[in-house]
């Protein structure tokens, strides 16, 4: 009967191709609109590193002016200063520490036979890639002896890779940028964290930098501050390293804590950090010390902003209108099908295998919007990426979520379709012959 | 065969309550012919309808082929519908989307038969309306004795007991009705059960009994003069 059910459902979709395509599409308008909006809000919301997102924290502490917070109305500044940054690393106090920076420098690979250009570069420790899980084609990071000699290495992104050494192993070749020779000890697989939670400097959803270098050389060759610097008070001159011993924040500061008694441990530890500062005269204001793990450090940085989510709502108001709509449609084509539902009640058929046969249908419709409504949803998404840059790696539906959104599309069709083919079945077959 | 003792069927609107069988005695036997005559209103099409299961009725009871029909649930109603009863009606009520193949095929389908047996009762039905050749022909395509001809092929093809008729000719001129009461004669001949609504006394002088219907109760029973032949009949009202 299954058979003979969808032979009834195509015949009669393509027996009023008109309506059928009207439904079709009010169902993927809404499957379409409301998929683009929770493709966003989940990529947006998602946690890259969900598997140790209790363990990674993000250091803030308090250096601030003793008469303004940093942060109203009274949160410690976002990122530290070079001194707290190599002191706490240096401490040794968490399983692994990571302070980082955006820079950026001049690439002259000419031994490759390529012309110099500009490269976004970010200064680190050696547990960087440990910490965040960095996925590594060729190589690894460097060492702890290699870190302290401040030695001229570089990690490279897999794009730099393919540009300077047309995608071969280049761990062990040198490469020419910033006025010396570095040595490339590894190059980085695919790696686009989204959102790009450990520095959201430039966007949660930027780019990646394309090389990464030993933490202590930003000194060595007095690099670029990039991302946000902050300061609250003027630097005493305009010397490089006037400005690393300043009170301006630019570094962002994160350290590995598997068991909550090495948090409290580590706090302790940047208690008494603070205290010894203070001693020094700086840390003006009161003890404010903050420990934010990954889930809590992206919602204080609302990377899903509220206007996503109240787009969400909307978009999932207007699918329900759509499939409102779509019953109309169904209720409306149903309405001349009664003769022929209560001539097949005549016949013999029951009243669950009538409710079969045009479920059946209504379910074709659904799956057909939902398809199609996927398809616009790629669209927009494509769309949505070309207006806006950096949301580039939102764009791309994953397989859950398709899946979902065509479920979706056929529950939601047949929910509101199942009401007008129960009351199209539901009057006696003599009172249905009569219409 | 069929028997009702007393049934009673009322339909009740806000305003109105309207008695369509009142203390509604009948019984037919097998291999009967019968004619139901009445005027419009008088309870004839809703008798047809509660013995053909497609309405129900509040009081009384009835037996159909030895089974009674109350406490039957839809699912029974159905099956015993699409077994024993095949329909008749004055508009013909063929599926326009369908083939003639395929409209016969719709009670087939319900009773379950498999495909080749669904195939040979098919075409032993269309050919015995004389459509044998006109398969995959849309009803749109056909006259209306044509098309109650397939109504009839779709009605014969499950073998049911009962072929309930409601104005049977009353969509058709005098010739075409002539033709198809003849064919419902043969298949009454052949051992079908007819029972057939009719306004047109002229048609029901072709069945063997008839009972004249009204305000809702069976107030006349007669045998007709048998073996009236369909074309000493008259023109049927239109």
């Amino acid at each position: 009967m299954f058979r003979y059910y969808c032979k009834l459902a195509l015949n009669s979709i393509l027996q009023a191709k008109v309506h059928s395509s009207l439904t079709i599409l009010t169902v993927a308008l809404g499957i379409a609109a409301c998929t683009i909006v929770l493709t966003l809000l989940h990529s947006m919301s998602s946690n890259p590193v969900a598997h140790k997102s209790e363990q990674l924290f993000r250091v803030q502490l308090d250096n601030w002016d003793p008469n303004q917070a940093a942060v109203s109305p009274d949160l410690p500044p976002e990122f530290v200063t070079w001194t707290d940054a190599q002191n706490i690393v240096q401490a040794k106090q968490a399983k692994r520490q990571s302070a980082s920076a955006i820079t950026w420098g001049m690439v002259n690979p000419a031994e490759q036979g390529l012309t110099p250009f500009l490269a976004l570069m970010r200064v680190t420790g050696k547990d960087f890639f440990p910490m965040f899980d960095v996925p590594f084609l060729f190589g690894a990071g460097w060492g702890e002896t290699t870190e302290q000699n401040n030695e001229y290495v570089v990690v490279l992104s897999k794009e730099i890779n393919q540009q300077v050494f047309n995608g071969a192993n280049s761990v062990g070749q040198t490469l020419s940028m910033l006025g010396a020779t570095f040595t490339v000890v590894g190059v980085l697989n695919d790696w686009h964290l989204s959102p790009k939670f450990y520095d959201m400097s430039y966007g949660a959803f930027s780019d990646p930098e394309e090389i990464y270098l030993p933490f202590g050389l930003k000194a060595i060759f007095e690099l670029p501050h990039g991302g946000i610097t902050n300061c609250w008070k003027p630097v005493e001159s305009e010397r490089y390293e006037a400005f690393l011993h300043s009170e301006c924040t630019n570094f962002q500061l994160w350290v590995e804590l598997d068991e909550p008694r090495e948090k409290t441990q580590f706090n302790d530890y940047l208690t008494h950090y603070v205290e010894q500062q203070k001693s020094l005269g700086r840390f003006p204001r009161p003890m404010n010390n903050r420990l934010l793990n990954v889930n809590q450090w992206l919602e204080y940085k609302q990377v899903v902003k509220q206007d996503i989510q109240i787009m969400f709502w909307l978009s999932v108001m207007f699918l329900l209108v759509c499939l409102i709509n779509a019953a109309s449609l169904l209720s409306a084509k149903l309405h001349t099908k009664h003769s022929e539902i209560g001539l097949r009640r005549a016949l013999g058929a029951n009243f669950g295998q009538i409710i079969m046969q045009y479920s059946l249908e209504v379910i074709i419709v659904g799956l057909c919007g939902g398809i199609l409504g996927v398809l616009l949803a790629v669209a927009g998404l494509q769309g949505v990426a070309s207006l806006y840059a950096g949301y580039g790696q939102l764009i791309e539906l994953n397989v859950s979520i398709t899946l979902g959104v065509i479920l979706l599309a056929v529950a939601g069709t047949v929910i509101a379709g199942l009401v007008p083919v129960y009351s199209a079945c539901r009057p006696v077959p003599a009172m249905q012959l009569k219409q | 065969m069929l028997a009702m003792n007393n049934i009673g069927k009322v339909f009740t609107t806000d305003v109105v309550q309207t008695h369509a069988l009142q203390d509604f005695t009948l019984q037919v036997d097998e291999g009967d012919f019968l004619a139901v005559t009445g005027t419009s209103g008088s309870g004839k099409t809703t008798f047809l309808n509660v013995a053909g299961l497609l309405e129900t009725f509040d009081s009384g009871q009835y037996t159909l082929d030895g089974q009674n029909i109350k406490g039957l649930n839809d699912k029974q109603r159905s099956q015993l519908r699409n077994e024993k009863i095949g329909f008749i009606f004055q508009s013909f009520n063929l599926i326009p989307d369908l083939n003639l193949f395929d409209n016969v095929d719709v009670p087939l389908r319900y009773r379950g038969f498999n495909g080749a047996q669904r195939k040979e009762r098919i075409l032993q039905s269309l050919e015995r309306v004389g459509l044998g050749k006109r398969l995959r022909h849309f009803p749109a395509q056909l006259s209306g004795g044509q098309q109650q001809r397939v109504a009839i092929a779709r009605a014969l093809a499950g073998s049911p007991r009962f072929l309930l008729a409601d104005e049977p000719t009353g969509n058709l001129d005098s010739d075409m009705a002539q033709s198809v009461m003849g064919l419902l004669q043969e298949i009454n001949q052949s051992g079908t059960t007819i029972i057939m609504v009719t306004h047109d006394q002229a048609l029901a002088k072709l069945a063997q009994r008839k009972i004249i219907v009204r305000d809702g109760k069976v107030c006349d029973i007669g045998v007709s003069t048998i073996g009236l032949q369909p074309q000493e009949l008259s023109a049927p009202r239109v």
